[in-house]
């Protein structure tokens, strides 16, 4: 197919390359930090379900932990009462977090920004409140323990050194990466793009717009539960924080970090952020928060683009500057 | 059971004054600015923490502290204004979203810095303790007074909104900016003390909710929804729709706590996806 100029292609460029070397050179190099790589994968994968519908389709949610929490809980409870088998244990969340995304999107879809907060918001406080009330399945406050999870294939146990979470979070993000970087380069993606840069011109050229933000909001709901589900299976335990509005409003820092509608950005944002906070939060909590607060503000006031944003803006002075 | 009733809706009614009286600010907010500020609290939050370190450490009596939450958080309101939330009314909703939650991450640590994890205690004074009775029923004296303060600060607002020259520029502005900076209104400044009147009664809400919804460094996140609620379900930029929104979602949490409390909080959100579902644009629509 002939390259149409402004169209994306599919083809991968040296940088994207480069970028998917380092997690598996950082295998090989930090093998004492493995458990601290699976989760910042994990993370990568759940913005990167929000970049999906925030960064493309302009959707502002409040309650993203919401499906990341129901992902979690399905493959937890699986695994509790008998299903440990990793691979459809994921896939099952992965279903169950659609459906209950496909279920809610017809409510997120129906108002404008404020309502769709509003509505996001509540929707995840109703899943966190019912979890904390339904204690005798979700074990409440105490968290979800006794998940046990059967050996990969058969064959790779999830063991204390956390090489077999690390490579299965990563070959999941990997994939779940590859079919969300074609989705967005896909006719459907373009629609996305043009309801994000002027919603009311889209039905003009014949898009139905609820439809479209429907289906991408299941999409990103049933990514952030795989990504739930990577969680549970790796740590073996659901914690009922999986729900709360703070998971939520992290998610959104890690993705304005990195950079909205990139895909990378999700991955550099969540890299960034975990690595931050494990180092900040070990010397105190307090700090920690509010350091994230100030980051936060700084970014909205000087850096909108995120990482992402700024390293592109370079490249391109970068670029300039040689011809 | 019939004196249940009316004892619940009494607590309702009086819990829902306290949620207008905070959320009265964000109302103007976001229908004057169109800024979705979610750390409205925050000022709230302030207005408790003054309230109790008036009462503390400068030993001011309770009615004396309300004020000076008042002063403080609108102080606070017009500082932060000039500085900072001026240069985003233009911002897209998600900066103005990212950059109130950065505000209320902020403030939450810096409570806990200042004052501890802790719930502040609060002493009412003798006459506000205990119970009244009229008409057969008791009530708890704060609660009525909290109603008598709220009854007293709607009818003063209105008044200003209604009858004052500062009170049509604000309705102008909210109405349409530019044509009213063409008629010679400094819409500049009329934001700017909009913003500090809302909060300041933010404040003054704070301080006299310490007794009813407790004070701790986690109070803008934990009521962040009921002020949002209030603003979204009761329409922005009004004073009634707001009020209406507050009394019935005060008589719904109440009543859900105390007649089904093992659901907790599940009513109030249930009510609030089906109030912002059935009224989109909030109980009272604002003219376009």
């Amino acid at each position: 197919m002939k390259n149409v100029a402004g169209l994306p292609t599919r083809k991968w460029s040296r940088f994207e390359i480069g970028f998917w070397l380092l997690p598996l050179i950082a295998f090989f190099v930090f093998p004492k930090y493995l458990t601290l790589g699976s989760q910042i994968l994990i993370a990568g994968l759940f913005a990167l379900s929000l970049d999906l519908i925030l960064g493309y389709a302009r959707i502002i949610s409040l309650g993203h932990a919401a499906y990341f929490g129901v992902g979690a809980y399905t493959a937890g409870l699986l695994a509790k009462y008998g299903w440990g088998e990793p691979i459809s244990g994921l896939a099952a969340a992965a279903t169950v977090a659609a459906a209950v995304g496909l279920i809610t999107s017809f409510l997120v879809v129906r108002g404008q920004d404020l309502t769709r907060l509003m509505v996001t918001l509540g929707i995840g406080l109703m899943l966190f409140e019912a979890a904390n009330q339904a204690s005798s399945i979700t074990g409440g406050v105490d968290g979800l323990s006794g998940v046990e999870m059967r050996p990969l294939f058969g064959v790779f146990a999830f063991g204390m050194d956390g090489r077999t979470a690390y490579v299965y979070s990563l070959a999941v993000l990997f994939i779940v990466f590859c079919f969300a970087r074609t989705l967005v380069r896909s006719p459907f993606g373009l629609s996305l793009r043009g309801i994000r840069e002027g919603e009311k011109r889209m039905p003009a050229i014949g898009v139905s717009v609820p439809r479209k933000l429907i289906v991408i909001y299941t999409v990103g709901a049933g990514i952030a539960g795989i990504a739930g589900a990577l969680l549970a299976q790796t740590t073996q335990f659901v914690g009922i924080d999986t729900l709360g509005f703070p998971r939520s409003a992290e998610l959104m820092i890690m993705l304005v970090l990195g950079g909205t509608g990139y895909l990378y950005g999700a991955l550099i944002g969540a890299a960034v952020f975990m690595v931050l906070q494990d180092y900040l939060a070990n010397l105190s909590a307090v700090y920690w928060q509010f350091w994230l607060g100030l980051l936060l503000v700084a970014i909205v006031m000087f850096a909108r683009g995120g990482l992402m944003g700024g390293a592109i803006a370079l490249h391109r002075r970068w670029l300039r500057s040689r011809t | 059971m019939l004196g249940n009733l009316i004892g619940v809706l009494f607590d309702g009614i009086a819990y829902g004054s306290l949620l207008f009286i905070i959320s009265i600010g964000l109302s103007v907010t976001m229908g004057l600015m169109n800024f979705v500020n979610l750390a409205h609290g925050a000022f709230a939050m302030l207005g408790g923490y003054s309230c109790v370190i008036a009462m503390t450490r400068l030993g001011l009596p309770f009615l004396a502290s309300l004020p000076v939450a008042f002063v403080v958080s609108a102080l606070a309101g017009v500082v932060l204004e000039r500085l900072l939330y001026r240069r985003l009314y233009r911002a897209t909703h998600l900066d103005q979203v990212l950059f109130s939650i950065g505000l209320i991450f902020m403030a939450i640590a810096g409570a806990t810095w200042l004052f501890g994890s802790q719930q502040q205690p609060v002493r009412l004074p003798d006459f506000l303790r205990g119970q009244v009775r009229v008409l057969g029923l008791d009530f708890g004296a704060y609660r009525l007074f909290l109603i008598v303060v709220v009854v007293a600060i709607t009818l003063a607002l209105t008044w200003l909104i209604e009858r004052t020259r500062f009170g049509a520029e604000v309705r102008a502005s909210v109405d349409n900016q530019q044509a009213s900076a063409g008629l010679g209104i400094n819409v500049e400044r009329v934001f700017s003390l909009t913003f500090a009147l809302g909060s300041g009664l933010a404040g003054l809400g704070g301080g006299l909710g310490i007794d009813v919804l407790g004070l701790d460094p986690t109070f803008p996140l934990k009521y962040m929804v009921y002020f949002l609620l209030v603003v979204a379900v009761g329409g922005a930029g009004t004073i009634k729709g707001p009020l209406f929104a507050a009394l019935i979602l005060g008589v719904f949490d109440v009543a859900g706590k105390y007649y089904v409390p093992q659901l907790g909080s599940f009513v109030i959100y249930v009510v609030m996806v089906a109030m912002l579902l059935v009224f989109p644009q909030g109980l009272v629509g604002r003219r376009a």
